[in-house]
This record gives structure tokens, sequence and C-alpha cells, in this order.
């Protein structure tokens, strides 16, 4: 199976990532190829399988809902590329 | 006594419990030799010498203060894959999209080894992200082999391996999601351990595939890596996937015995293309513990070729999810336009990242998305599900698996970088313990006719790590290939 560029797109668009012309034939062909590779699970009969999304055997822990310390907001701040009266500042997210 | 710098972990211990020698002493000497071998082998992203010092007084107070019970491992220096959170030093993760983060805590399973009195050196280098076997993907450039710097260390942690290997540190972490701990120890000639998923905590790893990532150790022998994983393993609440389960004691007998150890030797693993010396290499190894008193048992792990694809749509799918943070709005670098929230996204993911961390995103987006779900990623976690089946089917006949760390030696720089599949197939035999959730512990076997190591690696059931350090620790009691150092001062003219 061969990617085309449109699905390329298609896949940056959804993964966030602006790419080059370069970059998109460039990974259209290796995505192929590694598509290609990964076809051979087909051969395992797989219907009466259960998917294994984690080794561990155990169920998810759920911790006490009390109230705790969190970080400080300056210190959590620091690493922000913009910042405006102690929040992250972002462009227009509705309308423009 | 030779120099500080060719100590191991406990012999270093020793000369300051004893008062040979100073922390001070010990950290300059480290440092030193950093400052002698770095330009060589650029195994570090960030160094913290200024801090370093400033721990080894306060460490060298401490030891005068308290010299009946001080912290176990107080002024003994250490080293950081920079993908791990330390407060106070970038954490680059070997990306450009995180050059500028300053992490304001540091992960648990470093703590618990700064609580016991470790002295961090510095940031060692990673392929980006940890995505990749040979550091040739990280940002700041490559680290090289110190049996070769035409050679690469191997990946992820190839900075932590190669600074452990040319004794610019005694140990120092590292983390394994699909080989990255054992990997580079096969390429270096160190002595790793991928701990069972669960075992240490992943609080303050920087996520690359949340299902398969451990935080480990590197060093130069099985005693060292015991005694480093000691105080790094146990429980963390704020780890969901941390098990709450005692840590035993890892203290290792004087003269562990082989006898009736079952080792089994999959076939699987000793295939047509392997190199002939890694093969030899690690049978000897096998034959040398059965003259210590283990049974070689012939064993099958049926699905272990479907484990390439498995974990290359896995651990794709889950770097996607995690990636997705890196968006130019709370740390790192920001690019696009001012008034286009979908420019900043898309412009600050394509410049920031990688080619190889761009690809994996790409494929694991793709593996999510509608339509191919269930043909990609829903199926490779189906036969994980076989891929575990057979190790538990192997560990009702056998106490541990021996088998090869990787099919080759340490390859040449460039070889794989133009072909991401060649590259992929480096890590063919330590994905499927990554699948598995399994711990492995590796270490060196032999050296190739060019003079470079060879890894075997030593697999057992889940929370074995105890077993496999006895096991690894019998070995290395009567052989000697951990003691072999690189002359990485001789002028390399491969080089």
């Amino acid at each position: 199976m061969r990617l085309s560029i449109e699905e390329v797109e298609h896949i940056a668009a959804l993964a966030r990532l602006a790419l080059t012309d370069a970059e998109k034939r460039q990974y259209a062909d290796q995505l192929s190829d590694i598509l290609d590779y990964a076809a051979r699970l087909k051969e395992l009969d797989t219907d009466l399988i259960p998917p294994t999304a984690s080794v561990l055997e155990m169920t998810l822990r759920l911790r006490e809902d009390q109230a705790r310390q969190g970080l400080d907001r300056t210190v959590l701040l620091k690493n922000a590329p913009e910042k405006l009266e102690d929040q992250f500042k972002v462009p227009p997210v509705l309308g423009g | 006594m030779g120099e500080l710098t060719d100590l191991t972990l406990h012999e270093a211990r020793n000369g300051l419990l004893s008062g040979a020698f100073s922390s001070r002493e010990l950290v300059e000497a480290h440092l030193q030799r950093i400052d002698l071998l770095e330009p060589r082998l650029h195994a570090f992203i960030t160094l913290a010498p200024e801090r370093a010092l400033k721990n080894a007084d306060e460490a060298d107070r401490i030891l005068r203060e308290n010299n009946t019970d001080p912290p176990p491992l107080i002024g003994l220096p250490i080293a950081v894959k920079d993908v791990l959170c330390l407060e106070g030093l970038p954490c680059t993760s070997g990306s450009k999209i995180l050059e500028s983060f300053i992490p304001p805590f540091t992960a648990t399973a470093v703590q618990r080894i700064l609580d016991a009195g470790a002295i961090p050196l510095g940031k060692t280098n990673t392929d980006e992200f940890a995505m990749g076997s040979s550091t040739e993907n990280s940002a700041y450039g490559p680290t090289h082999n110190p049996w070769d710097l035409a050679h690469v260390p191997g990946g992820s942690s190839g900075g932590s391996a190669a600074a452990v290997a040319a004794r610019m540190v005694p140990v120092a972490f590292g983390t394994d999601t699909g080989g990255s701990i054992r990997q580079p120890c096969a390429y270096c000639g160190t002595t790793g351990i991928k701990p069972t998923y669960g075992r240490t905590s992943r609080y303050g790893l920087v996520a690359y595939g949340s299902s398969l990532d451990t935080v480990g150790a590197i060093t130069r022998n099985v005693a060292d890596v015991a005694l480093l994983f000691q105080y790094m393993a146990g429980f963390d609440p704020l780890d969901a996937t941390s098990i709450a389960r005692p840590v035993p004691e890892y203290a290792l007998l004087k003269s562990p015995s082989l006898d009736g150890l079952r080792i089994g030797v999959p076939g699987e693993y000793f295939i047509e293309g392997i190199q002939p010396e890694v093969e030899s290499a690690v049978l000897g190894a096998i034959a040398q513990m059965e003259t210590q008193g283990a049974v070689a048992v012939p064993i099958s792990l049926p699905h272990t070729h479907f484990a390439l694809p498995v974990y290359y749509l896995i651990a794709p799918a889950e770097a996607s999810a995690n990636l997705a943070r890196y968006d130019g709005v709370r740390f790192g670098p920001r690019l696009g336009s001012e008034d286009d929230l979908w420019e900043m996204f898309t412009q600050t993911r394509g410049n920031k990242f990688g080619a190889e961390v761009k690809r994996r995103i790409m494929l694991g987006t793709y593996a999510l998305s509608a339509g191919y779900y269930d043909a990609y990623y829903n199926k490779a976690q189906k036969v994980r599900t076989l891929i575990k089946a057979d190790f538990d089917q192997a560990f009702e006949q056998v106490d541990v698996i021996a088998a090869p760390v990787a099919p080759t030696t340490a390859f040449k720089f460039g070889q794989h970088t133009d072909d991401p599949l060649a590259m992929y197939l480096e890590d063919v035999f330590t994905l499927p313990a990554n699948l598995a959730g399994v711990p492995g512990l590796a270490f060196p076997v032999g050296y190739d006719k060019k003079g470079l190591p060879v890894g075997m690696q030593l697999m057992g059931p889940n929370f074995s790590e105890a077993r496999l350090f006895q096991v690894g620790h019998a070995y290395q009691l009567e052989t000697q290939w951990h003691q072999q150092w690189p002359m990485v001062e001789k002028p390399n003219v491969d080089f």
C-alpha cells in the first residue's frame, strides 16, 4: 500500500505538523514501507485474542480526593514562551 | 590505588567511608576526566560542575559529622539521562522543542538516588525523545563510541553508556522503551538493567511510549547495578502504573551458585543474519554458565519476529499522544503567527521536532486514525498479547532466558540514517521484553575482531531482578569481559 501526498497532508494536519514538500514526499515513501512491513501481522489470526493495552495485572488505582499543595504559579510560568498577567498567553482561540 | 575514575561504585563508596579520599576529590577527578574526553565523545548535553562540587563539599561535611550511618550513596558521582527531570538543570530530551525547558521538579527515580546522597554531574545525551538506536537523532549532535569513535554508542541512552564505559562517571541513569538501556550497554561494554514495567517510577520521565517506558541504570558491573537499583526502585503514588510491592534486598551473594538454574535459549534469537562473533560470544557465555552448574534448555518464543511491527505501531501511537503536549503554549520555543493558533501549533511542532520524531508522530497518528485503528493499533495490541504469552509459557519451563542484545556489534555513523526500517531492525532482540513487560539485564560477554564489545541479555519473569543480578554476578565473578576498558585517551586512527 502506498500513501498519497494528500493522505500524508491529512495525517500531518491531524498531528499539527507543518511539513515541507520534500518532507511530505519522504514520509509518503518511508511510512508506506513501514506500513507494508507491519502488514505481516495479518498472517496471524487474532479474532479470539484480547488486546493488551497494559502488561500490568492491576486495576487502575484511585487516590483520595484531597487537596494538596501544587507547584507555585510563578515557578510554573517560568518556562512559558509568552505570558500575560500570570497566565499563559496564546493567539485568539475563538473568532479572530 | 590507581585513578579515582577507575573505581567501581562499590570501591568508591568504600574509599569515601574509610576516608581514603573525599567526595570533592572523587567528583573533581571525574569532572577532569569529563573535560578531557568530552570533546571526543560528546556524552553530555548539560554539565553541572559547580553544583556537583557544592554537593560534594556538603557530602564531605556529612561524612565528617556522621560517619557511622551516612546515606547509602553519599558523595558518589552519577549522570542522568536527559529525558529525566532534575530540578534546576535543563531537560532537553535531545530535542530543540525543549531547548529552554528547565523543569521545576525532579523525577522520582532520580530523587530517590539524590536522597541516598549521590551527586549528579550532568545530563547525558540521548536520541530525541529517546527515539533511536544510535544517538544520531539527538538535536545536539551524536555521542561517539569510546571503543571506536567512528562507531555509534547505541541508543537511545548512548550518552549514559559511553560516559560509564569511558569512566567519566561510575554509573548513570538510562531509560528503556524498546532496548534503550540494553542496546547501548551491548555496544559500549557496560552493564545495565531494564526493570520490570512498573518497578521504577516514570514520574518526571519525559514520556515516549507510556505502556513500555522503564527507568533503569547503566554501570560497569552487576554488583554496582544491584546497589544503585536498590535505591532507585519502589512504589510512587505519583505514577499510576507504579507497582505497590516491596523492594527486595538486592544484596549479592559472595559465592553465588548457578546449580540447577535453567537457562532458556530461544531459537528465534539465533537467526540467519546475526554477526557470527555475536552468536559465538553469547553461546560461549551460556556454556560458561553451564560449567558453573546451569542447564541450557532450548526453548521457542514463536512470535518473536512479530515484535518489530507490533512495537513500531504501539510505541509511535503512544508517542503521538504523549508528544501532543509540545505545542508552544506552556514551555519550549514558539514559532508562527501572533494571531493564528493553528500556525503557532504547526510551525512550532513542524520546525522544532526532528525528522525521526515527526516520522513516529505521523506513523502513530495514522495507526490511531479513523478507519485504520482496528487494522493497525488494535491488531498490534492483540499480537502483543501473543508475545507476552510466549514469555509466560517459557517461564514455566526455565528460570531465565539468555539471548544476544543486538544482532551486531556497534555500527558506523551514517550506516542506517537513510533507511529507518534498517535502523529499527537493530532493536529486533530488545523489543519483546518491553512488549511483555519483563526485566532484562545486559552485560558484556566478549569482543568482535575489531575489538567492539558483544552484549548478552538475561530476561526473567516479572519482578525477578534479584535473580538476574545473582546470575549476572555469578558470571562476572568467573569472567573478565566487564573489566576491559576502552583506551579512549589514545589518538584514534579511524576518526
